[in-house]
């Protein structure tokens, strides 16, 4: 029997549009204007208390809340409507005073029932959300120069071991240079160090009448060493916003490409802060004081090979100000920052005077007990490295990038024991200056800097005329199609609008339940896909048109109608999802997002076009005897 | 509604005077782009730019002077939309770090008005900007690789050719107005681009589906006289498609707000360039390189499809 499709087709049909709507559902709830309570210090709570301290101060000014939830990460207050919360907002932090954070949020409202089966509203992307977009970049070459200085040392120390002679061991660019008097002493170097430093491939030269031992990086430790920056910038960055923000915000924080980082903070209205911890990042180096010698020869002139001069930090401290000084340093580094997991201030549990406590890792360990066993009773000094990137154009237009570095003691502390993984820095002067070195240690700990090379904020405000604009243009789209397609092509034309009006429902479902980010010209993708979902039932009915001029009968001429247009529209959309294909994968952000809605647009309007119209035309027209089709 | 139909217009006998008229587009596009260039957004050049927002309507000399005299060289105010709102462009400064430009920006600018409202702050590294216009290049001719094979591949070598030629078309043109009414070109224009291709593709593809099943079936009719049946056949369709189209877009344009606005003006005149394209670029490539009712011998597996259908009838 033509046009007709077996009740199970029918069924299955009908099931897969109920369960699309049913998850297109969350989007119709919006969302609730509220606010965030978490705590910005250790040692305050939020609380049972901290919630009845609000609703008091609430209940005075008459604010009324819609309700609250308690959780770990903090409170969460909705209110009915925006002069609310901003009211609320301001009465809560001043009633909770500075050791707790107040920040408006647009909440989702969608009701427990929905949450259960996990159907939740689209993801709003930043340009509809407001909220600051960071693309960092990692500096590699820092990294990759860090760890062959460390191989120059490496080098040394076994050099040195096996009684090998040799003049001179330095790091040039990122190849380490090892110089010796005669081939014998260099050959015996190859052997040690091809075994000893495996990461490493070596190549014998010669320089003039020197003979030289040149060390490169293997790919694979190449790789290995990238890899681990990325992936530790990461972390620190992630451990740091987690800080600054204390729960108030979801970053979305992932790598792009091999050595960049996407920072996303969706409805942070501080961007100052943000930039603040983002931009200006550092890295951290332990050194020896250089006990034998005095800094004051050293700065007349004199620096003795193997020290380098440094400078304290100049500091106000409890309201006085602390000028630089000049302290005198081993060249020499013990372990640097990335090998520092954890800084916290904190009291000495005797006699309550503030210390910080430091965390290394293994390797960080056993670094610091081989150097701490021989040097009881002596300095050691902490480095604060911060390099900024600078790009600018050079006089020919071409983009040229310096980087200005500055170094900075932070911390010059006398050795009392051997130790490894765990110690503590004592001697600070103020509760203040043991945070402001925590903070400054967390902050260095990383393997290579980051700078940032993209930014965009977008204010609140905008972005909600964004979401309200970009709505109004689908409804309005859609409605225009919808009237031009019922006066065109009649009774047909109204089962296209059918089909049409499902096919945005499941285009909202498929991008909620894949919870794919929805940007604004991703609005503007399913607007195009609306325009273009009705070209596949065009060309049925076009066809159909056709087929009933020949002469055709009715039956007859739907089914002709719907079998000949099947390649076309397969060809013809195909192609489009060619482009929206290359869209994705070459594109960033906003455009990654239209390639997305275009791609599930085109899909859904050929199963909506092809198979529901024709469920719905084979429900009124199939197997019954009809003289003509009203198209 | 059935108008268009039985419509027998003899596109083909128009077609030189569609290839001089495409012919002058494409020239007048190519020089516009040589000679006055591309008005390139912040995605492609680099900067920061700062979107504000004032209580009342501002006037912009004094903004510039303002940033004038904070050491911003050669800053570019100019309102947004409405006389409340502006934009502030500043190309990337020398030995300054990316993120002081922006807060150094809005404390000029404060200073100068207090109401100032940061609406969206963008600031673009040059080199991420460089990268970006060497990718969007290379996508645009990936795309139209790919599309050059895929013809190819379900049609035959010179539908692959008429199709590209159209869509090189599009693009120049498309390009070419951009450049000629200053229009500004940024990321989300050349996604509306690649969507122009994937949509004046569709147009095409429609077309010469219709040709190649004529050429199949009518058995006397010269390739012009064949051709130009298929495009009265696929009129209909190509126009109420394109129609339904430009209803979407002329509802973006109006309603989507600025921020969508490049992308709209891209994509109307894509579609409305392209469905011309479809009609007489396309076809008039096929005739210019002589296609023939045997160079479409079918496929193996395509021709025991049409076969099947064509015994109903």
């Amino acid at each position: 029997m033509l046009n007709h499709y077996p009740m199970w087709k029918n069924i299955l049909i009908l099931l897969m549009v109920a369960i699309c709507a049913f998850y297109a559902l969350p989007n119709l709830y919006g969302e609730d204007p509220a606010i965030q309570v978490a705590t910005s210090q250790r040692g305050a709570q939020v609380d049972q208390n901290t919630l009845i301290k609000i609703e008091t101060a609430l209940k005075e000014k008459g604010l009324q809340y819609k309700s609250a939830q308690l959780s770990t990460t903090g409170l969460l207050m909705r209110f009915d409507n925006e002069e609310t919360q901003l009211q609320a907002k301001s009465l809560v932090q001043k009633t909770l005073g500075e050791k707790y954070a107040v920040a408006l949020n647009l909440a989702p409202a969608t009701p427990g029932w929905l949450l259960d089966m996990n159907a939740k509203p689209m993801y709003l992307g930043l340009d509809l959300r407001g909220g600051v977009y960071f693309l960092m970049q990692v500096d590699m070459d820092a990294a990759i120069t860090k760890a062959m200085d460390a191989f120059v040392n490496d080098s040394r120390t076994f050099m040195r071991k096996a009684k090998i002679r040799y003049l001179g061991a330095k790091r040039s660019d990122e190849t380490l240079q090892i110089k010796f008097k005669n081939e014998a002493a260099r050959e015996q170097a190859f052997t040690l160090l091809k075994r000893e430093l495996r990461d490493l491939e070596f190549i014998e030269t010669q320089e003039g009448s020197s003979f030289l031992l040149e060390g490169k990086l293997t790919q694979v430790k190449l790789k290995d060493i990238k890899l681990f920056a990325l992936k530790q910038n990461i972390t620190t960055l992630r451990k740091r916003i987690d800080e600054k923000f204390n729960g108030l915000v979801e970053p979305i924080i992932q790598q792009q490409g091999d050595d960049r980082i996407i920072i996303q903070l969706p409805g942070i209205q501080d961007t100052a802060g943000a930039k603040d911890i983002l931009g200006a990042t550092a890295t951290l180096e332990y050194r020896a004081v250089d006990e034998d010698n005095d800094v004051q020869t050293a700065l007349n002139g004199r620096v003795p090979a193997g020290s380098k001069i440094f400078y304290t930090r100049a500091e106000v401290i409890n309201g006085q100000k602390v000028p630089a000084r000049p302290v005198l340093l081993k060249k020499r580094v013990i372990v640097t920052g990335d090998h520092v997991t954890n800084a916290n201030a904190g009291l000495d549990q005797e006699n309550g005077s503030p210390l910080v406590s430091v965390t290394l890792d293994a390797y960080g360990g056993k670094k610091m007990d081989a150097f701490t066993k021989d040097n009881i009773g002596k300095g050691m000094a902490v480095v604060y490295i911060e390099t900024k990137r600078i790009t600018s154009k050079d006089k020919d237009g071409k983009t040229i990038v310096t980087t200005k570095t500055s170094e900075e003691v932070i911390s010059v502390a006398n050795i009392r024991g051997r130790f490894s993984s765990r110690f503590q820095t004592t001697g600070l002067d103020s509760v203040q200056e043991a945070n402001n070195l925590s903070l400054l240690l967390r902050a260095g700990a990383l393997a290579a800097p980051v700078y940032i090379i993209e930014e965009r904020t977008i204010g609140p405000s905008l972005g909600q005329d964004t979401i309200d604009k970009g709505f109004q243009s689908v409804i309005i789209g859609f409605i225009a199609v919808l009237i031009f397609m019922a006066v065109w092509y009649h009774m047909m034309g109204a089962i296209a609008n059918v089909a049409l009006a499902l096919n945005l429902i499941i285009i909202v479902a498929v991008l909620s339940l894949l919870q794919a980010t929805l940007t604004l010209p991703g609005i503007a993708g399913i607007v195009l896909t609306v325009g273009m979902a009705v070209d596949a039932n065009v060309l049925i009915f076009e066809r159909i048109r056709e087929e009933l001029r020949n002469g055709n009968s009715p039956q007859n001429s739907i089914n002709s109608g719907y079998e000949k247009a099947f390649m076309t529209i397969a060809d013809a959309n195909i192609t489009t999802l060619i482009a929206a294909f290359v869209l994705f994968v070459v594109g960033t952000g906003p455009i990654k997002g239209f390639a997305v809605t275009l791609s599930i647009g085109i899909m859904t309007s050929m199963f909506t076009a092809i198979m529901v119209s024709r469920a719905v035309v084979n429900k009124l027209y199939g197997g019954k005897r009809i003289k003509s089709v009203s198209i | 509604m059935q108008i268009l139909t039985n419509t027998k217009f003899e596109f083909m006998a128009q077609r030189k005077i569609a290839m001089i008229f495409s012919a002058v587009l494409i020239v007048v596009s190519l020089l516009s782009l040589i000679f006055r260039g591309m008005e390139f957004g912040l995605d492609f050049t680099g900067g920061t730019l700062l979107e504000v927002g004032y209580p009342q309507a501002v006037e912009l000399s004094p903004i510039r002077s303002a940033l004038e005299s904070g050491n911003f060289d050669n800053p570019v105010v100019q309102h947004f939309g409405s006389a409340t709102e502006v934009i502030v462009r500043v190309p990337p400064i020398k030995d300054v770090s990316n993120a002081e430009i922006s807060s150094r920006l809005l404390e000029v600018l404060k200073q100068q008005n207090n109401g100032v409202d940061m609406r969206r702050v963008e600031f673009v590294g040059p080199q991420v900007g460089e990268e970006l216009t060497e990718t969007g290049g290379m996508a645009m001719l990936a795309a139209l690789g790919c599309i050059l094979v895929y013809v190819a591949f379900r049609f035959e070598y010179r539908f692959a050719i008429g199709s590209v030629a159209a869509l090189a078309h599009d693009v120049i043109v498309v390009l070419g107005m951009f450049s000629l009414f200053g229009l500004e070109f940024d990321l989300t224009v050349l996604a509306a681009i690649l969507a122009v291709i994937g949509y004046s593709l569709n147009d095409t593809i429609v077309v010469f589906d219709r040709i190649r099943e004529n050429f199949r079936k009518i058995r006397k009719g010269s390739a012009v006289q064949v051709i130009d049946s298929s495009l009265n056949q696929t009129l209909a369709r190509t126009l109420v498609t394109s129609f339904t189209t430009l209803l979407v877009l002329i509802a973006l344009f109006l309603f989507g707000g600025k921020l969508i606005h490049g992308f709209a003006s891209a994509l109307l005149i894509g579609v409305i360039i392209g469905t011309y394209s479809s009609i007489y670029v396309a076809s008039s490539v096929l005739v210019a390189m002589g296609v023939s009712k045997e160079d479409l011998t079918p496929v193996k597996a395509e021709g025991a499809e049409q076969e099947e259908i064509y015994e109903e009838v």
